[in-house]
Order: structure tokens, then C-alpha cells, then sequence
């Protein structure tokens, strides 16, 4: 397939707001069971807030740029009940209401004790805005993943690794800005946050390496044979119907050549985990920002790679049709 | 239920691109507006079509055959371009099973593409909307047209009739009978889009010939005269034949 700029920051930048989300949930669920002590806890939540939201919007805004008619996005939350690109179109939206809502009664402090209950667990308002913005940010992450997952003839996409892709790359992502951002903010949570980070950045690895070993192997159901329905093991094409290219041959082929589709193979494999793991080790100790900063600046840049190597790497059985040009 | 579709004989198609002519022709003029083109007389071309054909050859050398294939959208029976579409611009009509895009809904994101096994959609990179074959809709039920011409415009343009148009849930249809007995297949089967559109296959045309067939033993014609004697052992077909 051929990768869409558009697509690719959608998906990696709604990812790190969807981490840092989760992240922010996470110290809230820590200092509610009072396993940690939060300083300043509504500036932290607070604009930790604004930044998943700013990340948020870049995605939603970076989406647009993929639509021929964006004027006429709206009608696609017709169909939730059979596309999961429609529900994605409705779930991103109330996630980011979610993170507003979130954000806000933190940051003003509004925050009245709904559950009745004392410490250790203080019945918070905010507290259970955060966990129905959870059920709805792992809700975000499958819809998304499963917009590639579900296209059962991409064979590449056709596996539940991509959606647990989808989860672990971005709640990795988001977690390393979260320590960086920690780092910044409330320096006594950048340990909590850098372990994390790199528990799930090494999970992720497991399963985005899973998912690479898997396409290595994969036996292509359809092959030129069943695409003109001829039984022949010698089918060569002589002509694709025209001369230069169409639409079939631009939106379906990468058209990078072998060398740079590998390079961008082992940039993304480098970028997105030992670089970050190491940037985090070495940071987390002494809450050093700029190197927290890096590990996620490098680690997002080889999340760009990584979805470029997703989409370039699917093969469209429709490709069989497009081989030669004459 | 009605089920639309075509027939493709690749046993008789001559890979004119009558077809594809006819196709965009008939569609760019019509009411939902042009077929968009880029360069269409200069390098790199490119453009907007609902049917394109293809050649492929098969076979090793020098037993080879060249096989030429129109493709167009195939109107599955299970499409799975139509439950994707976010906006329900990308529909399968219940009435006649034909599958259409609704220019107005259609948002140009593309998934309906991504999500045709058969490459049969292409966006139209000026109206920026999904277009693909609509089995002529607008010809086919035009009762301004003769009876005879109210057809796709590809298989009023075939010169060699490899293009037959009917409803594949007729049993007694043109197109079913000829899917039955003249062995039409369906393209990837493998998916389970059940495609309405068939083709029917490569057909070898053998006459068997003895030798005796060839050459009369006894001409009738040539009684009277003195026989040459033939070279043909035994009874000949001529020995056992009424004429
Ligand atoms: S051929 Fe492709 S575009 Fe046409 S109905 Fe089937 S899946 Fe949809
Ligand atoms: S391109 Fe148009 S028809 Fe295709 S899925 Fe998107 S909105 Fe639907």
C-alpha cells in the first residue's frame, strides 16, 4: 500500500495522546490507592491534559488532509454499525471531550468526592472521568487498529497483532513523553513513568517483531491464477490497459525501492526501541529532561517509520492486476 | 431477487477496448458528471475509468496463448467495499444488486478501495470522489431508449459479443445459462465475495479428422471411371457409409 502522510500522523499522533492520557489515569489511580504522593496535582493533570489534547487535535487535523471532501466529513459517523473507520470517526471526538472534560476538573480543582468514600481511595469526580476515558481510549486504539486489522485480503493487517500493536506503540509513545513531561513537571514521578515506559516499550517490541516474523511467512491466498481465474503456472501479464499510471498504481504500491524499504525496516526497529530504552535509563535517575525529551522525539520519528513500513509492507491482492506496464 | 451482471467470454474477446471507449464515453457525458483526465495527450496520462483490459499471456514459449481480460467492477454479491464505507455512499442496491457510489456522500477517503480484492475502484482526482462501474444504471432502465439498446455501453460496443448482460438469478437467463454450460467462474473465490460478474473460459477448438475422411476411397462423382487403386488398407469409411 502505498503510506499517506495523512494517515501516518493520524494514527502516531492520536497514539501519544493516548498515552500521555493513560499515563496521567495512571498516577491518578496510584495516588487514589496511595501508593504515591502527588505535589501540585492540579497543575500536573492539568496541563498534562491540554498537551494529549493539543496531540490529539494534530491528529484529527492531520486526518483531514487524507478526505477529498473534508467539508463533508460528518456524514462519516453514518455507518458505525458496519465500519470501523466510522466508529473511529465518532470515538475520536468523545475521547477528546473525555481528555477536555478531564483536564479541566483538574486543572480548576472541581472535584467533589462522588463516591462517598475516604482515604485511601477519595471518591473523585475526576478519578472516574479518568476510567471511563481509559474504557474509550482502549476503545480508540481498536477501532483504529482495526480499520487495517479487519480487511481480511491484507493479509499483512489481517491478524490481532495489529491491534495489539496499535495499543503498545502508543501507550509506549505517550508514556515516554509522560516522563519527559514528569521530568519537567513533577520530577518524583519520572521513575514511576520511565518504568513503564520501558515495560511496555519492550512488550511492544515482542509483538511488532511478532507481527514482522509473521509476514515473513505469509502464504498469499490469491495469486495470479485465481485473479483470472486461469490455471496456469506460467501467467505473465503483458498489459495493464494503459501506459503511464493510474490510480490502481499510485495508491497501492509504496514505490519506494528495496534498499529504502529496509532501511526504513531497521531505522524504525533502532528508533522506536533500544534508542529510547537506553535514552530512558539513562535519564530516569536524574530526571535529566533533555535526554527524557530525546528518547521521546526519537522514539515518535521512529513511530513515522514504523507506519510508513505498515502500510508499505501490506500487499494488496490487487496488485496482481497492476505488474507490467505496456 | 434480482442479481445484474456481466458475462465475459475471454474465449471470443479480441482485446479491442471497444469497450473502454464505449465506457468512458457513455459515463463522461453522462448526468453524474465527467470522468476526470490528466495529460490526456501528453506524457504520463492518466484518467478515471470504470473498465480497463488487460492482456496476459500464458503458457511457455512457443505454446503460448495471449489472453486479453476487461475489468470492471465485478457487483459481488457480498461486497466488501460496502460495509466499510463510513458515510453509506458506497451501497448495493437491493433491486437489482448493482453497487453504487453516491457522488454526494462520498467523503474521498478511500476505503472502499482498499477494501476491493480486484482493484475495480478508482477515485477521480478532480471530483475527489470514489467512482467504478455502475452497469450503466442510466441506460439500462431508460425506456426512452429502444428495447434492443437499453444495455451496459461496453456490451452495446463488443464486436466479437463477448459481453452478455443480464440477471444471474434467472435461471433461464442468457447470462445464467451460458455461466452453466459454458463453465463461467468467478474471479478469487478465495474471499467469499461471491462476485455477481462471471467469465467464461478459454475454450481449445479441436476437429478430429482421419485420414480417411480426407480422402475418398471410392468418389461416387467419379464412378465411371477407372479406379485408381487406393492406398488405404482395409475398410474405409466409405465401405460403411450410406451416402
Ligand atoms: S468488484 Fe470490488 S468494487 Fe465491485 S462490488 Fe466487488 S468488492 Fe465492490
Ligand atoms: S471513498 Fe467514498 S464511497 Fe469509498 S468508503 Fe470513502 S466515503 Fe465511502
Amino acid at each position: 500500500m502505498h503510506p499517506a502522510f495523512s494517515v501516518i500522523f493520524l494514527t502516531t499522533l492520536s497514539g501519544v495522546g493516548q498515552g500521555l492520557f493513560l499515563a496521567l489515569v495512571t498516577a491518578q489511580s496510584y495516588a487514589a490507592v496511595g501508593f504515591i504522593e502527588l505535589e501540585n496535582p492540579s497543575a500536573f493533570f492539568g496541563i498534562g491534559s491540554l498537551i494529549a489534547l493539543l496531540f490529539l487535535a494534530a491528529g484529527l487535523f492531520a486526518s483531514f488532509f487524507h478526505l477529498g471532501h473534508p467539508e463533508r466529513a460528518w456524514r462519516s459517523i453514518a455507518r458505525w454499525r458496519t465500519s470501523w473507520l466510522s466508529r473511529e470517526v465518532i470515538v475520536l471526538p468523545l475521547f477528546m471531550g473525555v481528555v477536555f472534560i478531564y483536564g479541566v476538573l483538574h486543572y480548576f480543582g472541581w472535584d467533589p468526592n462522588v463516591l462517598g468514600v475516604s482515604n485511601p481511595l477519595q471518591g473523585q469526580l475526576s478519578l472516574l472521568v479518568g476510567l471511563v476515558g481509559t474504557v474509550i481510549c482502549f476503545a480508540l486504539f481498536v477501532c483504529t487498529a482495526m480499520i487495517y486489522a479487519c480487511i481480511k485480503f491484507l493479509q499483512e493487517w489481517h491478524t490481532p497483532l495489529t491491534v495489539a500493536n496499535y495499543i503498545l506503540l502508543g501507550t509506549a509513545s505517550g508514556f515516554t513523553l509522560a516522563t519527559a513531561y514528569a521530568a519537567i513537571q513533577a520530577p518524583h514521578l519520572t521513575t514511576l513513568y520511565a518504568v513503564w515506559a520501558v515495560i511496555i516499550t519492550l512488550s511492544a517490541l515482542v509483538t511488532r517483531v511478532w507481527s514482522l516474523l509473521r509476514n515473513r511467512r505469509i502464504q498469499y491466498k490469491s495469486s495470479l491464477r485465481t485473479a483470472v481465474g486461469i490455471s496456469h503456472s506460467n501467467i505473465v501479464q503483458k498489459s495493464q490497459g494503459f501506459m503511464a499510471g493510474s490510480f490502481n498504481t499510485r495508491e497501492f504500491f509504496h514505490g519506494a525501492p528495496r534498499q529504502v524499504f529496509l532501511a526504513i525496516k531497521w531505522a524504525f526497529l533502532v528508533l522506536v526501541f533500544p534508542v529510547p530504552l537506553l535514552l530512558l535509563a539513562a535519564g530516569m535517575g536524574s530526571s535529566a529532561v533533555a535526554v527524557l525529551l530525546a528518547a521521546f522525539l526519537v522514539q515518535y520519528a521512529g513511530l513515522i517509520a514504523e507506519r510508513w513500513f505498515f502500510f508499505a509492507q501490506a500487499n494488496h491482492p490487487q496488485n496482481l492486476y497492476y505488474q507490467t506496464v505496456g | 431477487m434480482t442479481q445484474l451482471a456481466l458475462v465475459i467470454d475471454l474465449n471470443v474477446c479480441v482485446g479491442c477496448h471497444a469497450c473502454v471507449t464505449s465506457c468512458k464515453q457513455w459515463n463522461t457525458s453522462g448526468p453524474a458528471g465527467y470522468m476526470s483526465d490528466d495529460n490526456p495527450y501528453d506524457k504520463d496520462p492518466t484518467g478515471t475509468f470504470f473498465n480497463r483490459v488487460q492482456t496476459f499471456e500464458v503458457g511457455n514459449y512457443p505454446n503460448t496463448e495471449t489472453v486479453h481480460f476487461p475489468k470492471s467492477c465485478l457487483h459481488c454479491e457480498d461486497p466488501p467495499c460496502v460495509p466499510v464505507c463510513p458515510t453509506g455512499a458506497s451501497y448495493k442496491r437491493e433491486s437489482d444488486g448493482i453497487v453504487l457510489v453516491d457522488y454526494d456522500k462520498c467523503i474521498g477517503c478511500k476505503y472502499c478501495s482498499w477494501a476491493c480484492p480486484y482493484g475495480m475502484r478508482e477515485i477521480d482526482e478532480h471530483q475527489k470522489v470514489m467512482k467504478k462501474c455502475t452497469l450503466c444504471v442510466d441506460r439500462i432502465y431508460d425506456t426512452s431508449l429502444p428495447e434492443a439498446e437499453r444495455k451496459p455501453a461496453c456490451v452495446m460496443a463488443c464486436p466479437t459479443n463477448a459481453r452478455l448482460f443480464g440477471d444471474v438469478h434467472d435461471p433461464e437467463s442468457e447470462v445464467s445459462l451460458a455461466i452453466r454450460e459454458r463453465g463461467g467462474y468467478p474471479l478469487m473465490p478465495e474471499w467469499g465475495t461471491k462476485p455477481a460478474n462471471h467469465y467464461l473460459p478459454r475454450r481449445k477448438t479441436r476437429i478430429t479428422i482421419h485420414e480417411d475422411e480426407l480422402t475418398r476411397a471410392d468418389n461416387p462423382l467419379k464412378k465411371e471411371r477407372k479406379q485408381a487403386p487406393h492406398t488405404i488398407e482395409g475398410p474405409t469409411l466409405d465401405d460403411s457409409t450410406m451416402w
